[in-house]
C-alpha cells in the first residue's frame, strides 16, 4: 500500500471487514477489503448464488429545486426528462470535448428531487465540477458522508434481501427504486449493479449499515451468499463488460469511442460537450472500446499495447482472467478499422506478442 | 509453514537441494499475499540464471510478479502441471506447486540465502511485504 493507512477513509463497515480477516486494500483515498476468501470463490458465488459488497465509499449527490431536471440535462448525456419518479438512469457526466468527468446513475426521486451515484475516487471532482456548471433555482446537496452503500448480486440476491424488508422486491423492475424500510430503517433500494447478475444496491444511514450487513449475512449465508470484496468487483463487471472510470473510460476519450452511444441523446437538448459528439455522430469516431479474448496464453493488463501485423493499433485498458468464463479477457481502444468482431491482433505481453481477437460484449450476459 | 529444510529468498522463494540440483518455489507468505494464483510464466530447459536473476513471472487476478532464481544455475525441469493447474502453487507451494528444478553452478551459494528461522524473522520485521 502506497498512503499510510492512518490518512485513508473507512466506511462504517471498515471494523467488520477487518474482523472477517478481509485483505484490505487503499482505493480512490479508502480503505477497502479486496478479497475475504478470494477473488476467483467470490466471483462465482456471485454468479451462482449471492455476494454482499460494501461500497459505502461511492458518493451520493442530491439536487433539489424546480431547476434540478434542467441542472442535470445540461451536465450529462443521457435524457434525465424520460425518468419517472422511481426510476434509475446510466447516464455520463461529460467535458465540453464530450469526454467523461466520471460515469454515473441518476435516480428520479421527484419533479424537484433527483440524486445521483458518482465513483468513489471523483467525488470531490464531481461535485466541484456540478456547483461550478450549475445555476438556478436548485441546490447541489452532498450526501455523501451520510449514505452507506450495500450492493447484494447474484440469483439468490433477492430471496436474501426479501427476508428483511416489507418491500416487494419482486416488484422493483431492472433500472428502478423504492423507498421503504430494511430491518426496520429506512432505506432506498434499487435494482441495479454492478455485476451483470440481478440484484440490488441498498442505500442506508451510515449508523444502520454494520447491522445490516450482519443480518444479511445472517439470512443470506445459508443461500450460499458470500461477502466480496472489490477484486471480484472488478472481474465481475469486466465480464459484464461496465466501464471503470480510469481505466475504460475517462476525460480523453468521447462518449462515443467508449461504445456508450446509447447513454447518448442528443435530441434531448443542449448539454455540455453536446456540439463535439454531434459532430463525432455525424462523422464517425476513429477509435473505438472493443472487447477482447485472448487466445493464446497470457493474460492482457491495462496498458499492455495491442498490435496487429507487428503494428501498435491500440491500448489496453482493462484485462483480467474472467473466473466464471475461464479465459481471459479484456478491453482496449483500437483504431475503428480494426474494431470489428473477429478480428485477430496480439497483445504485447512482456516483449512477446501473445494472439488475441476482438469478441462482441458482453462477455457474459445472464440469462433472464 | 516454513520447512527447516528449505533455503530462502527475500523475494519469498525457497529452495531445496537435492544433490546438485536446487528445486525451486514459492513461500506461504508468497502465496498468501499473491492471493488466487491464475497463471505462472516458467523458462524453457536449458536456460541459464544467475542468482537472483528473473525466471518467469507468477500472477494472480489482479497483479504480476517476478519470480527470482534463488541459486545460479541450469534450468533442467519445469513444472509444466502448473500450466492447467496454477492454483497448486497456492495449494502445495512446497509440494506439487514447485516451478523449476535447477542444475547448480555452485551449491555454496545456498549459504547467501536465509534459513527458515532467519526468514521468519525476515517476516516478521518490514520484510514481511
Amino acid at each position: 500500500m502506497s498512503a499510510p493507512e492512518g490518512l485513508l477513509k473507512r466506511t462504517p463497515l471498515n471494523a467488520i471487514h477487518r474482523q472477517m480477516g478481509a485483505k484490505m486494500v487503499g482505493f480512490g483515498g479508502w480503505d477497502m477489503p479486496v478479497q475475504y476468501r478470494g477473488i476467483l470463490e467470490e466471483h462465482k458465488a456471485v454468479r451462482s448464488a449471492a455476494g454482499m459488497f460494501d461500497v459505502s465509499h461511492m458518493g451520493e449527490v442530491e439536487f433539489r429545486g424546480p431547476a434540478a431536471l434542467e441542472a442535470l440535462q445540461h451536465l450529462t448525456s443521457n435524457d434525465a426528462s424520460r425518468l419517472s419518479v422511481g426510476q434509475v438512469q446510466y447516464s455520463a457526466l461529460t467535458t465540453e470535448a464530450g469526454t467523461f468527468v466520471d460515469d454515473l446513475t441518476v435516480y428520479k426521486f421527484a419533479d424537484d428531487r433527483y440524486q445521483v451515484t458518482v465513483n468513489a475516487a471523483n467525488v470531490d471532482k464531481d461535485v466541484a465540477w456540478m456547483r461550478d456548471h450549475t445555476q438556478g433555482n436548485v441546490e447541489v446537496r452532498n450526501l455523501s458522508d451520510e449514505t452507506a452503500l450495500i450492493a447484494l448480486q447474484g440469483p439468490r440476491a433477492m430471496e436474501t434481501l426479501q427476508q428483511l424488508t416489507p418491500l416487494d422486491l419482486s416488484g422493483i423492475r431492472y433500472y428502478w427504486f423504492a423507498q421503504g424500510t430494511v430491518r426496520g430503517q429506512d432505506a432506498v433500494v434499487s435494482r441495479t449493479g454492478y455485476t451483470g447478475e440481478d440484484g440490488f444496491e441498498v442505500y442506508v444511514k451510515p449508523q444502520h449499515a454494520a447491522a445490516l450487513w450482519n443480518a444479511l449475512l445472517e439470512v443470506g449465508t445459508p443461500l450460499g451468499l458470500v461477502p466480496c470484496g472489490l477484486g471480484a468487483r472488478d472481474t465481475l463487471r469486466l465480464e459484464a463488460k461496465m466501464a471503470l472510470y480510469g481505466n475504460d473510460i475517462d476525460d480523453r476519450h468521447t462518449v462515443l469511442e467508449a461504445d456508450l452511444g446509447w447513454i447518448l441523446k442528443l435530441e434531448k437538448g443542449e448539454f455540455i460537450g453536446k456540439l463535439p459528439l454531434a459532430k463525432e455522430r455525424a462523422e464517425g469516431i476513429r477509435r473505438k472500446l472493443i472487447g477482447f479474448e485472448m487466445i493464446g496464453r497470457g493474460i492482457a493488463r491495462s496498458h499492455y499495447t495491442i498490435v496487429k501485423g507487428g503494428q501498435p493499433i491500440g491500448e489496453v485498458t482493462s484485462g483480467s482472467p474472467a473466473p466464471w468464463l475461464e479465459k481471459n479477457i479484456g478491453l482496449g481502444y483500437v483504431a475503428v478499422e480494426h474494431a470489428a468482431i473477429g478480428t485477430e491482433c496480439d497483445i504485447m505481453i512482456r516483449d512477446n506478442p501473445v494472439p488475441a481477437r476482438v469478441v462482441s460484449t458482453p462477455f457474459y450476459k445472464r440469462k433472464r | 509453514m516454513y520447512p527447516a529444510d528449505l533455503k530462502y529468498t527475500k523475494e519469498h522463494e525457497w529452495i531445496k537441494l537435492e544433490g546438485e540440483k536446487g528445486r525451486v518455489g514459492i513461500t506461504h507468505h508468497a502465496q498468501e499475499a499473491l492471493g488466487d494464483v491464475v497463471f505462472v510464466e516458467l523458462p524453457k530447459v536449458g536456460r541459464r540464471l544467475q542468482q537472483m536473476e528473473t525466471f518467469g513471472v507468477v500472477e494472480s487476478v489482479k497483479a504480476v510478479s517476478d519470480l527470482y532464481s534463488p541459486a545460479s544455475g541450469e534450468v533442467v525441469e519445469v513444472n509444466s502441471a502448473l500450466e492447467a493447474k496454477p492454483e497448486m502453487v497456492n495449494n502445495e507451494c512446497y509440494g506439487a506447486g514447485w516451478m523449476i528444478l535447477v542444475k547448480l553452478v555452485d551449491p555454496k551459494e545456498l549459504g547467501k540465502l536465509m534459513d527458515a528461522k532467519g526468514y521468519e524473522a525476515y517476516l516478521a520485521s518490514e520484510g514481511g511485504h
